[in-house]
């Protein structure tokens, strides 16, 4: 592992971004991702690219807004508070299809909350968050170096499918550290033949917008928006299964709570309880095979989570409740311990006489 | 011989705005001034949201449709992308001045090189009328309906004089476009801040007195008379900062 | 398979954080997974800092340490917040320079090692920590010249290259303690 360096995760996602050709970062400084802005203030003068502190995060999302109409790779970080405020841009964006990523390092709400990490900006996060029938495409790193992976596959199927890719993480994936190997391989980026980039005198003017008053040609548009999104559901889902051939209980769990939880998964194991794990790393689009398949053997599910139970409502819909689902959760910036997630994982077992 | 012809840059089709209104007049400036300069070809346009929202419709360049106000952001991303190309804005004074303050004041203090043209008719026009942030005291609108009382709801912000203020912007001119000799200095005053653009001067807004027959409820003729008889004397035509001819002059 | 825990805790300004970046990358140039995960937010400016390091032979599930294989508790307010956790068996390292009670826990190992007074006598004012650091290297039995250099080579930038000197010195005086 000597070829890997240690990174936070913040410091990863940036340094990814780069190495995938993003040249532009917009952002505006709040806990517990500011890492990620100050990385790029040191890094992109030195290769040519951008990093501008804005005046607000509406701003920033707007910055980005004008950088991918250009046509080119472009990012903004953020945590909770300032997602809500680039919820407007984000809506533009997905009415414009526009490509970009975000990435949101969570922290404890509603409100200001605190700075501890949350999940609770699940819903926003795979319901779209702004105004209007959209989706963003979700990606939930569970390590540093998925930190790094999903940002480079970020701009990957942002840029593949004209829309925004979400990296969904929390304070403790944006402040830990571990090994990461930035040895990538990366694709070339797709041409942009729709981008304002000026005519040349040489084709009909390009537009970039999401007005459209007339409103058989807006349903239309979102229709074909979704035959689009329905195309993601079918090829980019993304799940990891641990130890769930045989499993009896399952936790439904993503980013630091299926870390915690893999510890919980190892004890239970140790003490004779077939306990496994589907571990999410699309939130949207949702895997719900996994779920419909193991609701064959599983007698029940157990979402872990950094919130009031928000990802337990998709678990719940990919297994069409065939099995009862329970929640084991912490929230407003706690998080389970594998003790705890130990305890509901036995609990499982005696109820549901999973032994 | 052709002695009047659309520009360019101005595409054929009806333009959607009231009878009287003088969106057409400052679109045509903008579209004359484009030709001229022959960069309509690596320009992209900024339309905001107001009644000039679906001026992407109108000018034959690449055109972004922004979010209410952060047109000076979305211009801003534009322009860092690829510094080469010509990136204006057209924005109202709701757009400009209220909702999107902010992004002007820090585009302008930023001294981005972008071109602004700020429509200023004291009223919302798309939404049917309402008090704006430009909205002279005593003006009546759909929301001030006893006329605007600055001691409720404050007074008109006058931009080119808050923005003269702002160290980083290069070029702030306000003209007015309700008789011949006004609309020539303002097409004069729109070269000026495209033409500081290309030549790599940074931040230019020129602010138009318009006029909104419909929303004040007069007439075409009496509605260019209120600009000269109400509006300029609260918004006073002229230069309120040119950088580079101050600096020159010392 | 074999995983150790470690937490550090003491006030901000200490060398908390950089004593577990140490750890954590002796752990990585040694083979091993490792993890490291500090306390964050305006509670560092100044006030209490923490950082969890994991080493093992195994992926690391849980980042969070709560309960620490190794203590090292660089104040008071530490070891009466952290001493309970420490896993039956433990050690915790103490600076009895700034902590003047005892452990009163029984079924762990104690280091007390007057770290601070020891930087000071040393000229090493700053490095309370890495003398700590050089006692737990000894303990752990992970004092190996050549992977101690290749870490602190990864923690000490190069415009500091001057104080890789004054690292390896409180690393040896800790160790010899």
């Amino acid at each position: 592992m000597a070829d890997k360096v240690l990174m936070k995760g913040n410091e990863a996602i940036a340094e990814a971004a780069i190495t995938a050709g993003c040249r532009f970062y917009f952002g505006y400084p709040i806990t517990p991702q500011t890492e990620i802005a100050a990385y790029m203030a040191k890094r992109m003068p030195k290769i040519g690219g951008t990093f501008l502190q804005a005046e607000s995060e509406i701003a920033a999302i707007n910055m980005v807004y004008g950088v991918a109409s250009a046509g080119k790779r472009v990012m903004t970080s953020s945590s909770s508070p300032g997602i809500s405020l680039k919820g407007e841009g984000i809506s533009y964006m997905a009415g414009s299809d526009l490509p970009g990523l975000i990435v949101n390092v969570q922290r404890g709400g509603p409100g200001l909350g605190g700075i501890q990490p949350s999940q609770s900006d699940y819903f926003q996060a795979t319901r779209g968050g702004g105004h209007g029938d959209y989706h963003l495409i979700v990606l939930a790193p569970a390590s540093v170096q998925e930190m790094a992976d999903l940002t480079i596959k970020g701009f990957e199927l942002a840029d593949k499918y004209r829309m925004m890719t979400m990296i969904l993480a929390d304070g403790t994936m944006g402040q830990m550290m571990e090994p990461v190997s930035l040895d990538f391989d990366i694709k070339p980026e797709p041409e942009k033949p729709w981008a304002t980039t000026g005519t040349q005198m040489k084709r009909p003017h390009n537009i970039i917008n999401s007005l459209s008053l007339v409103p058989e040609e807006l349903e239309q548009q979102n229709f074909r928006r979704y035959e689009k999104y329905a195309e993601i559901e079918k090829n980019e889902v993304m799940y990891e299964e641990y130890m769930m051939d045989d499993a009896q209980i399952a936790i439904a769990a993503f980013g630091i709570a299926a870390r915690v939880s893999k510890n919980a998964v190892n004890e239970a194991r140790s003490k004779g309880i077939k306990a496994g794990m589907i571990r999410p790393i699309t939130l949207w689009p949702f895997p719900k095979e996994p779920f419909m398949k193991a609701a064959e053997h599983v007698k029940q599910f157990i979402s872990v989570e950094l919130s009031m139970g928000q990802m337990i409502e998709d678990v719940q819909l990919a297994e069409q409740c065939r099995r009862p689902v329970t929640l084991c959760k912490r929230a407003g910036g706690m998080i389970p311990s594998p003790e705890m997630v130990l305890a509901a994982i036995e609990e499982a077992a005696e109820n549901g006489g999973a032994l | 011989m052709i002695v009047f012809e659309r520009p360019h840059a101005l595409i054929d089709v009806p333009l959607h705005y009231c009878p009287g209104c003088t969106h057409g007049i400052v679109h045509r400036l903008v579209a004359e001034v484009i030709d001229e300069l022959g960069i309509e070809g690596n320009t992209i346009g900024i339309a905001p949201v107001g009644c000039s929202v679906m001026a992407y419709d109108y000018f034959n360049c690449d055109m972004i449709e922004a979010a209410h106000g952060r047109a000076p952001a979305v211009a801003t991303g534009v322009k860092r992308a690829d510094p080469s190309k010509f990136v204006f804005t057209y924005q109202g004074d709701g757009d400009l001045a209220s909702i999107g303050m902010a992004e002007t004041v820090h585009a302008a203090a930023r001294n981005e090189n972008i071109s602004i043209v700020f429509i200023n008719n004291a009223i919302y026009g798309m939404t049917g009328g309402q008090m704006a942030p430009t909205s002279l005291p005593g003006q009546v609108t759909q929301t001030s309906p006893y006329g605007r009382d600055p001691k409720l709801c404050g007074y008109p912000i006058k931009v080119c004089e808050m923005l003269s203020q702002v160290d980083g912007a290069e070029y702030l001119e306000r003209v007015a476009v309700n008789n011949v000799r006004n609309i020539r200095n303002a097409k004069k005053a729109i070269k000026k801040a495209f033409q500081n653009q290309l030549d790599g001067k940074g931040f230019s807004l020129v602010e138009v007195l318009s006029s909104c027959p419909t929303n004040w409820g007069l007439t075409p003729q009496n509605a260019l008379k209120w600009i000269d008889e109400k509006m300029i004397p609260y918004y006073p035509l002229g230069v309120y900062k040119d950088r580079s001819a101050e600096e020159a002059a010392k | 398979m074999s995983t150790t825990q470690f937490l550090f805790a003491g006030f901000g300004g200490q060398g908390i954080l950089f004593s577990g970046k140490f750890t954590a990358y002796k752990g990585l140039i040694d083979g091993k997974h490792v993890s490291w995960l500090p306390s964050y937010g305006p509670e560092m400016r100044g006030g209490t800092a923490n950082c969890s390091v994991i080493i093992s032979d195994d992926p690391v599930g849980s980042p969070i340490v709560s309960h620490p294989d190794v203590l090292i508790a660089m104040n008071l307010p530490s070891l009466d917040r952290y001493e309970d956790a420490v896993v039956p068996g433990g050690i915790i390292f103490v600076d009895s320079s700034l902590i003047e009670r005892k452990v009163k826990r029984t079924d762990v190992t104690v280091k007390y090692i007057p770290a601070t007074q020891l930087a000071s006598d040393n000229g090493l004012t700053t490095l309370a920590n890495m003398i700590i650091m050089g006692s737990i290297l000894k303990e752990t039995g992970g004092y190996d010249e050549a992977s101690i250099d290749a870490a602190l080579a990864k923690v000490v930038s190069a415009r500091h290259a001057d104080l890789l000197q004054y690292n390896k010195k409180a690393l040896s005086i800790g160790a010899e303690y």
